[in-house]
């Protein structure tokens, strides 16, 4: 997994609500069986106004002019600020491939769906959490000024707007150290593959019924 | 000291290490996997050189992108060939890690969600994950269920374990008795309306009171089901005699001594009653009406003799938006009664309810009538290939036939339109399925999204009706 400790890059603001990821990476693209390439299918539905279909030269399209990502000004974010409840529905990791292959690296939010949320920091996409408040002026200040950048900080915890104002956010621990070092957390696991073994048999003693039953 | 919840419960007898960091590793009894979230997973495993940790604990079938006709043909059926190399993948990682599968052309294979209780691998007490969010459905058993991501899908073949942060608990209390003709469907999409859509974020959901004891083992799993459209990633119901009587004489579940083990061990899956819960919300199961979804998101839902709602009334700047653009993209206008929007097309099916029970409700619904002329088509898709034989003996499928639905094969079908079946742009589909999502059902395609007996119902019509009214 790619490590993230320091990002700055270009907001691009998302204005909606309950973001789910059937819109974020629409299912046709999840017939893949590969991880990558989901990029140009990144909220397609809003992007284009054809109807998707995997294996297309998106660059032949038509894309919806109103739609953010099309501007000239957010081509080149990396910075995703997004409304309540970003990710909800379908826990398909495709929806932060779909991102992290578009270039995102960091998604902005007052609040996420919880396995979205979780299946971000397996990827190298660090998901921050920020008052509504905050990202309400995170919004206007996006909005009125073209380059904006937003600066996040995953030592120190902290996001910082082009005037230097400084907004701290809270990660647990383990997701932190896993993203900061790009960790492999299989290997992290197995670790402690002594423990996972004798929690095991003690289980097939006290629970029998639930090894080697079946068909 | 207070009580546990069910939920501490099922956690503490699942913890093999509580790490310093406030992360916990947890270990995974039954780890159920379908062709579109674990390609790339297996993939992970054979780079890195790992192996399964257990093989007995998986279990595999196709179900997102299986056809609903033609299924003589096994994968050769499936015309889509993208679709077909997904499949083929399921079945070509299965063989090579010796993974248990029910392949398409199996009498077992249906929806994950449908075959794991149906096949006794979904036992109380048992933590489940899938590469999917539905898995809250296994919930219903008093287990500790949850859908995971492909990261995780790896993570648990390679360690029987998943990383995990311990949720909060919630109570969703429904009291008394539900009124004739309301289901599982109708209390959860009253309970979604109410919370919200991230009215359950960070909790897992205990489902109890009257109403809920009063369940079938189908109907608590609806609910547990759409406990992930409440944002809850698990939703769950104590162990009862229902939940044990259902159990007994599956292919998996135990047998002689280690059945009356178990039995016992089941039953203290319970909240105790003084245990306590971070947020409790309470219903009375008297107010519950046939619910119908008139929007994009799961909570933009009302009764079926309620309206459309009028986004001018709403005060919060973000939801006034969200109900308009939801309006825009439905094609309805503010104040629109249910009754009267127009729709093309029924889906009776899903991990939501497909099983036998939703089956006999819908076709109690059209028996002897006749479809609506209005409507382009109503098709019934069973979970898997056993309610679909044991529908064909009860004779359900003439039922229908008879009435003018269609009667498909088991598998996802139209609940994400990854098959052939799918709604045409700006089409209203009345959908028994658990996401209204847009372009959910089809590019451009709108759900409504009611219980089987409320489908059935419309199908007859060729609109809402509400069935509480219906010769009661
Ligand atoms: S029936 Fe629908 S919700 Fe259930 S597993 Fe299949 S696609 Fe997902």
């Amino acid at each position: 997994m790619k490590a993230l400790q320091q990002h700055k890059g270009i907001v691009a603001p998302l204005d909606r609500s309950n973001v789910d990821t059937d819109m974020i990476i629409p299912k046709q693209f999840l017939k893949s069986i590969k991880r990558s390439g989901f990029g140009p299918n990144l909220f397609d539905e809003l992007r284009y106004l054809d109807e998707g279909k995997p294996d297309q030269d998106s660059s032949q399209r038509p894309v919806n002019p109103d739609f953010m990502l099309n501007q000239e000004r957010y081509r080149n974010a990396s910075v995703l600020l997004a409304r309540r409840n970003f990710g909800c529905g379908s826990s398909r990791e495709h929806a932060p491939w779909a991102l992290e292959d578009f270039g995102f690296r960091v998604i902005v939010a007052p609040s996420f769906a919880d396995i979205f949320y979780n299946n971000c920091f397996k990827n190298g996409v660090l998901p921050v959490v920020l008052d509504e408040k905050i990202v309400d002026q995170l919004f206007a200040e996006a909005e009125a000024n073209e380059g904006y950048e937003l600066a996040i900080d995953l030592e120190a915890n902290t996001v910082t707007t082009p005037s230097g104002e400084s907004f701290t956010f809270a990660v647990d621990d383990f997701r932190r150290e896993c993203l900061l070092k790009g960790l492999d957390d299989i290997g992290v696991t197995l670790e402690d593959a002594g423990v996972i073994k004798s929690f095991e048999d003690k289980r097939r003693v006290t629970a029998p019924w639930l090894f080697d039953a079946g068909a | 000291m207070a009580g546990k919840t069910l939920y501490d419960k099922l956690w503490d007898d699942h913890l093999v290490k509580q790490r310093d960091d406030g992360s916990a590793l947890i270990y995974i009894d039954r780890h159920l996997l379908h062709e579109v979230t674990s390609p790339q997973a297996f993939e992970g495993l054979r780079l890195a050189g790992r192996k399964p940790w257990r093989l007995d604990a998986n279990l595999a079938t196709p179900d997102h992108n299986v056809p609903t006709t033609d299924r003589e043909r096994g994968i050769e059926g499936i015309s889509d060939p993208v679709s077909r190399i997904q499949v083929q993948t399921l079945d070509n990682n299965c063989d090579e890690f010796g993974i248990l599968e029910f392949k398409i052309k199996d009498q077992r294979q249906g929806i994950v969600h449908v075959i794991g209780p149906e096949q006794g691998a979904t036992l109380p007490g048992m933590t489940i994950v899938c590469g999917d969010s539905h898995t809250s459905t296994h919930g219903a058993f008093g287990t500790l269920a949850h859908g995971i991501g492909t990261s995780e899908v790896e993570h648990v073949l390679a360690t029987q374990c998943l990383v995990q942060q311990k949720m909060k608990n919630m109570l969703v209390q429904v009291n008394g008795k539900l009124s004739p003709g309301i289901t599982g469907k109708d209390i959860v999409l009253a309970v979604i309306g109410r919370i919200g859509t991230a009215g359950g974020n960070g909790h897992a959901i205990e489902f109890g009171g009257e109403a809920i004891r009063d369940l079938s083992m189908e109907a608590r799993m609806t609910i547990c089901n759409m406990s992930i459209e409440a944002g809850a990633r698990v939703g769950m119901v104590a162990v009862d005699d229902t939940t044990i009587e259902y159990v007994n004489g599956r292919p998996f579940a135990p047998k002689g001594e280690q059945w009356d083990q178990a039995v016992e061990y089941w039953r203290s899956l319970h909240s105790d009653p003084d245990a306590v819960f971070d947020k409790v919300v309470e219903f009375e199961a008297e107010d519950i009406k046939p619910q119908v979804t008139w929007g994009t998101s799961p909570e933009m839902v009302t009764g079926v003799t309620g309206m459309v709602p009028d986004p001018s009334q709403e005060p919060d700047p973000i939801k006034r938006e969200g109900i308009e653009r939801a309006l825009k993209y439905m094609g309805l206008a503010p104040n629109t009664p249910i009754s009267q929007i127009k729709l093309d097309r029924i889906f009776i099916g899903s991990c939501t309810n497909s099983r036998i029970e939703d089956l006999r409700l819908a076709a109690a619904m059209v028996k002897g009538k006749t479809v609506s002329p209005t409507l382009k088509q109503a098709m019934v898709v069973p979970g898997s290939g056993l309610v679909k034989i044991q529908a064909e003996q009860e004779g359900l499928d003439k039922i229908f036939l008879e009435a003018g639905l269609e009667w498909r094969d088991p598998g996802c079908s139209m609940c994400l339109a990854m098959n052939a079946d799918k709604l045409g742009q700006g089409e209203h589909c009345a959908s028994t399925s658990n996401r209204n999502f847009e372009g959910r059902q089809g590019f451009g395609g709108r759900t409504h999204l009611v219980s089987p007996a409320m489908a059935a119902a419309a199908a007859i019509a060729g609109h809402f009706t509400d069935i509480s009214e219906m010769n009661h």
